[in-house]
């Protein structure tokens, strides 16, 4: 029986990579265009799905880390050693290939332009990757909204979107800062932790500012972070997050 | 196991409901703790996808799926209402 696409139903769609770029030596960001993609909002995620010749097939669920303005759909994909799908994507695939996935999902981690702010954006590790289409949003719509972000990678090395950062820390309504909680260059002039209760109460806004906050990373990064700031005074109600699990290791 | 969050079945629910499912209010039956679904606590270990209460562990959810059909059990609910409970 012929099927046809019921318009707003999610189905499975063929993309086809147009470039890959290593980010760090263990995440690879893969530009995507989509035949007839809807658009999507700055947080939301797709499912990719990889069918071996057998027949077996593999479901995983990747944020989107460019903005609804960009040209391209971006997925940053993490290389887990033991994963069934990530190696793959890391690894072999190649600009021309084509990716099975369908999306836009997901209607919770996300932020729009109107949705304000003050905005307090924390990210653990590749938990950076919607946060960046958050931030990527907010400067394509030349967003007002004051931005303090906190990003937490183990080295200089692991940071995702490094340059990115440093040419977003220099723009104005942005205030970047970065801890690197296992090795540090000699120079480093930024936090040297895991984030906890002190770091959180230095970086956030006060409490009273009432600022809107996402969190994303791996689950006991988030829930150190989000318990951090209701402990400290912050409203649960603004705190949003995404747990992406345990990757083996803490950002 | 690895636990995530309702963030990552986000398809799956898409699927099957036809619509975002992750800002629906959620209640849990045994405790009866509200909350969003994009928060409530998920595992993949086992056959299909499980999802607990993220403040007493009660099973809330179980998805499986055979040949193409989806089997899904949301007894473990008080109360699942949609649309977005976001203001």
């Amino acid at each position: 029986m012929a099927r046809t696409a019921i318009p707003g139903r999610l189905t499975w769609q063929q993309a086809t990579v147009v470039e890959t770029r290593f980010d760090t030596p263990q995440v690879k960001s893969i530009a995507l265009t989509v035949p007839g993609w809807s658009g999507h909002r700055a947080g939301q995620h797709v499912d990719v799905r990889l069918t071996a010749p057998d027949g077996y097939q593999a479901e995983r669920s990747y944020s989107i880390a460019s903005a609804p303005e960009d040209g391209y759909v971006v997925l940053s994909v993490e290389r887990l050693d033991d994963g069934e799908v990530s190696p793959f994507l890391v690894d072999e695939l190649r600009t021309g290939d084509e990716l099975e996935l369908r999306g836009p999902v997901g209607g919770y981690f996300v932020w729009d332009e109107p949705l304000g702010g003050p905005l307090f954006l924390v990210a653990g590790g590749s938990g950076l990757a919607p946060l960046r289409a958050m931030m990527r949003h907010h400067r394509a719509t030349r967003s007002e909204v004051p931005v303090r972000a906190l990003c937490s990678a183990r080295s200089l090395e692991a940071l995702l979107y490094r340059e990115e950062l440093m040419e977003l820390a220099a723009c104005d309504p942005f205030d970047i800062s970065i801890t690197l909680t296992r090795v540090q260059p000699s120079a480093w002039r930024g936090y040297r932790r895991r984030i906890d209760s002190d770091l959180l109460a230095e970086v956030a806004w006060p409490p009273a500012d009432r600022s809107l906050t996402y969190i994303c990373g791996p689950t006991a990064f988030v829930e150190t972070a989000a318990a951090g700031l209701v402990g400290l005074g912050h409203d649960p109600a603004r705190i949003r997050t995404e747990r992406f699990g345990g990757t083996g290791v803490q950002p | 196991m690895t636990r995530y969050d309702g963030n990552a079945i986000a398809g799956t629910l898409e699927d099957i409901f036809g619509g975002d499912l992750t800002t629906a209010a959620c209640v849990c039956g045994q405790c009866g703790q509200s909350g969003v679904v994009a928060e409530i606590a998920i595992y993949f270990g086992g056959p299909g996808i499980v999802a607990r209460c993220p403040y007493c562990d009660h099973v809330l959810l179980v998805i499986t799926r055979h040949s193409g059909m989806y089997c899904v059990d949301v007894t473990g609910f008080a109360q699942l209402s949609t649309p977005s409970a976001l203001a």
